[in-house]
């Protein structure tokens, strides 16, 4: 049998076309990379600085763009101290080491990111399940201590299990979470009604 | 019992084992790579036995909140069943490049000595991320946590110094392939093989630094993840699925590595920049809409190819190969690659509707079929191959003795996760409609969603299907362990379609 494969049939052709492709496509990516780098370092617009957990943090349908997204207030200084930019990096840092440490991704979701078997966090913060605003910061500290006492299971029956938290991590996953509520997600969580937006 | 007697169980364990790696050494149907892969599927099983144990433990959890409550806490049982399945089907793959190596190069490993020592290593360190992951389970909010215990990052969940080590193994792996291909005769798998490693190695240090920024973090993170799973471990598949179709079916090389660019150019030109259906809702910006939405739409065309492919292949050469049950497995990936990383992943990965079902149980049901389908069908193909070469080349077709355990394994394992797929598919229909569009999102609608009765039914159908896989998984097992021995037939000889040409 004589074959006569065409061009676009050839192996030649495809390996090309397979590096253009691939090359292609990846340089692409770094150079959108490099942008989205750029559009999501913190004190951007999208996400804000670690000195935001000093502001008042709200999340509200934005009639032009028709989706849900951050509105920075007022004053609202965490633990009624307001941090420098420094101060308050430390502190979503130590947060955030905190959630990563204690596997909280392995339950919970991070920006919808983790596994499913309890809430997502990303705008726990702005949860209407603390009740009021002024005593949110303490009911989230004191179930972060002791979840098991201070259990928040919904007819669920399922319950966060005592993870050693301290004082000071506790303090810091508070403000983790209110820094990563004010990051501008596009609009997800969608027809969220945040804590002191009741309608 | 008392203590001694467990003792001398171990004793009496630990000799068997022993021995079992004594005989594997001393087998002399397998080459040194061959013997090594054999090491690489073994670990494997056991790991994928793991899995099963702990998906099947966390499973339990959603039914019963207090199971195991403050003892193996339900993130500390998904985090071993996630990580296993990673590193079982590692192991798998690295398994399975040494089982061709030597024939795809035509000489012995170069590394051989390098490379055994890099499996114990890794075996040494997978045996103690795992002992600490069960044991201590969780550090303070530090530094050292993260790198001695867990960095708290899901599917690589492994602490920083087990990563290091994890690069430096993979970078023995490359070393041989490179080296053995360099001393031998490359091929186009050779070439897209040897190339996909380097990505697939160097990808893997984009996960291994911390920052505080999550959008950061997510964006890195997802490098590892998605590039790995979607890209690079695809295009991996696709060159282990090409020498096995060779090998199986006698398929023309011209015709399985031209299928191959082809699927490396569909594959890498949709899963690349399809990293941005990860980027919808992480704080990037809203041109991930546009380019991820597009992208990953037509991920799914490589895999028709492969589908398209298989099929023609196994039509064109009638289904007569030389081992029915890896050949079983291979259609099972094709279908299971397809519908899995294809069909469930196109389903949910336009924005107007991940924005409802990002973060759900449609995602589990997705990764569910997608890791299956894709990659642990790949791999006990392998072990199938495996069996046959290690029991002799002995005969693997029809009228097998004891036939019925790999027919019923493969149901099984088949049926069970595709009845897990559809049950949490309907779990994340449900939260997708009850959280996310009607309850708002919030903490009450996430429970609302939860305590629902048909969220409920579809986890206890997951879990009645849980059981049917581990049943698979573990006759599987049984049966890797004794098919073919004493079978004195030899294995069918399959001709290329050269030589069938000639013959006729």
């Amino acid at each position: 049998m004589t074959e006569q494969i065409p061009r676009w049939a050839s192996e030649t052709f495809w390996k090309k076309t397979a590096i253009w492709v691939t090359g292609g496509s990846f340089v692409l990516l770094v150079v959108l990379t490099f942008d989205s780098m750029k559009q999501i370092s913190a004190g951007s617009s999208r996400v804000q600085a670690y000195s935001v957990i000093n502001k008042d943090v709200s999340y509200r349908f934005d009639k032009s763009k028709q989706r849900y997204q951050p509105v920075i207030g007022d004053d609202a200084p965490l633990f009624g101290k307001t941090l420098n930019e420094e101060e308050s990096e430390k502190l979503v840092d130590l947060g955030k080491k905190t959630v990563q440490a204690k596997n909280c991704m392995n339950c919970h979701t991070l920006l919808g990111n983790g596994a499913y078997y309890a809430p997502d966090l990303t705008k726990a913060w702005l949860d209407q399940g603390w009740g009021a605003k002024e005593s949110r910061e303490s009911l989230m500290v004191n179930f972060l201590l002791d979840p098991e006492k201070n259990t928040r299971t919904y007819g669920s029956n399922r319950k966060m299990p005592n993870l050693d938290i301290t004082q000071q991590e506790a303090e810091g996953i508070v403000a983790f979470l209110k820094w990563m509520s004010a990051i501008d997600t596009n609009g997800f969580p969608h027809n969220f009604k945040a804590i002191g937006e009741e309608e | 019992m008392t203590i001694l007697a467990y003792q001398e169980k171990a004793a009496v364990c630990w000799a068997g084992c022993k021995q079992r790696h004594a005989e594997l050494m001393a087998n002399p149907f397998l080459s040194g790579g061959q013997k090594l892969a054999v090491h690489y599927f073994t670990v494997a099983m056991v790991l994928f036995m793991a899995q099963l144990l702990f998906g099947l433990l966390a499973g339990l959890q959603f039914l019963f909140p207090s199971f195991l409550y403050e003892i193996l806490d339900f993130n500390v049982n998904r985090m071993v069943h996630i990580n296993a399945m990673v590193v079982w089907m590692l192991y798998g793959f690295i398994g399975s490049v040494y089982w061709f190596l030597e024939d795809e190069s035509g000489v012995p490993i170069v590394g051989l000595k390098w490379g055994q020592l890099a499996f114990w290593v890794l075996t040494g360190a997978v045996t103690v991320v795992v002992l600490v992951y069960l044991l201590i389970q969780f550090g303070a909010g530090n530094d050292t946590s993260l790198w001695l215990i867990n960095e708290g990052r899901e599917y690589i969940e492994a602490p920083r110094w087990a990563d290091i080590g994890i690069v430096v193994v993979m970078l023995i792996f490359f070393y041989n392939v490179a080296a053995t291909f360099s001393a031998g005769k490359w091929s186009g798998i050779a070439g897209v093989l040897t190339l996909d490693l380097v990505a697939l190695a160097g990808l893997y240090t984009a996960g291994m630094f911390y920052v505080t920024n999550i959008s950061v973090d997510q964006y890195w993170w997802w490098w590892v993840i998605h590039l790995w799973v979607e890209a690079t471990w695809e295009v991996l598949v696709g060159c282990i699925m090409a020498w096995s179709l060779m090998k199986l079916l006698g398929v023309r090389r011209k015709v399985v590595q031209t299928w191959l660019y082809i699927e490396v150019a569909l594959m890498f030109g949709s899963g690349i920049l399809g990293l941005g259906h990860h980027y919808f809702w992480i704080g990037t910006p809203e041109y991930w809409f546009t380019i991820g939405g597009f992208f990953s739409a037509l991920e799914p065309i490589p895999l028709v190819a492969m589908v398209v492919h298989s099929i023609y292949d196994s039509g064109v050469h009638r289904f007569k190969n030389s081992n029915h049950p890896a050949l079983a497995w291979i259609i099972a990936h094709a279908f299971g690659n397809f519908l899995g990383a294809g069909v469930w992943g196109f389903m949910h990965t336009l924005p107007q509707i991940n924005l409802y079902t990002h973060g759900t149980q449609w995602s589990a049901s997705h990764g569910h079929l997608a890791f299956f389908g894709a990659y642990a069908t790949i791999n006990i193909a392998f072990f199938y191959l495996a069996a046959q070469q290690a029991r002799g080349n002995v005969w693997m077709g029809g009228d097998l003795a004891n036939g019925w355990r790999w027919k019923t394994a493969c149901i099984l394992l088949n049926l069970g996760v595709l009845g897990m797929t559809v049950a949490l598919l309907i779990a994340g229909y449900e939260q997708s409609f009850i959280e996310r569009a009607v309850e708002g999102s919030t903490w009450a609608g996430y429970f609302a969603a939860q305590n629902h009765p048909w969220f409920m039914q579809a986890m206890i159908w997951r879990m009645v299907f849980g059981l049917m896989t581990a049943a698979g998984g573990g006759l599987l097992f049984w049966d890797l362990l004794e098919i073919g021995k004493g079978e004195q037939r030899h294995a069918a000889v399959i001709k290329t379609e050269a030589e069938a040409a000639i013959a006729s």
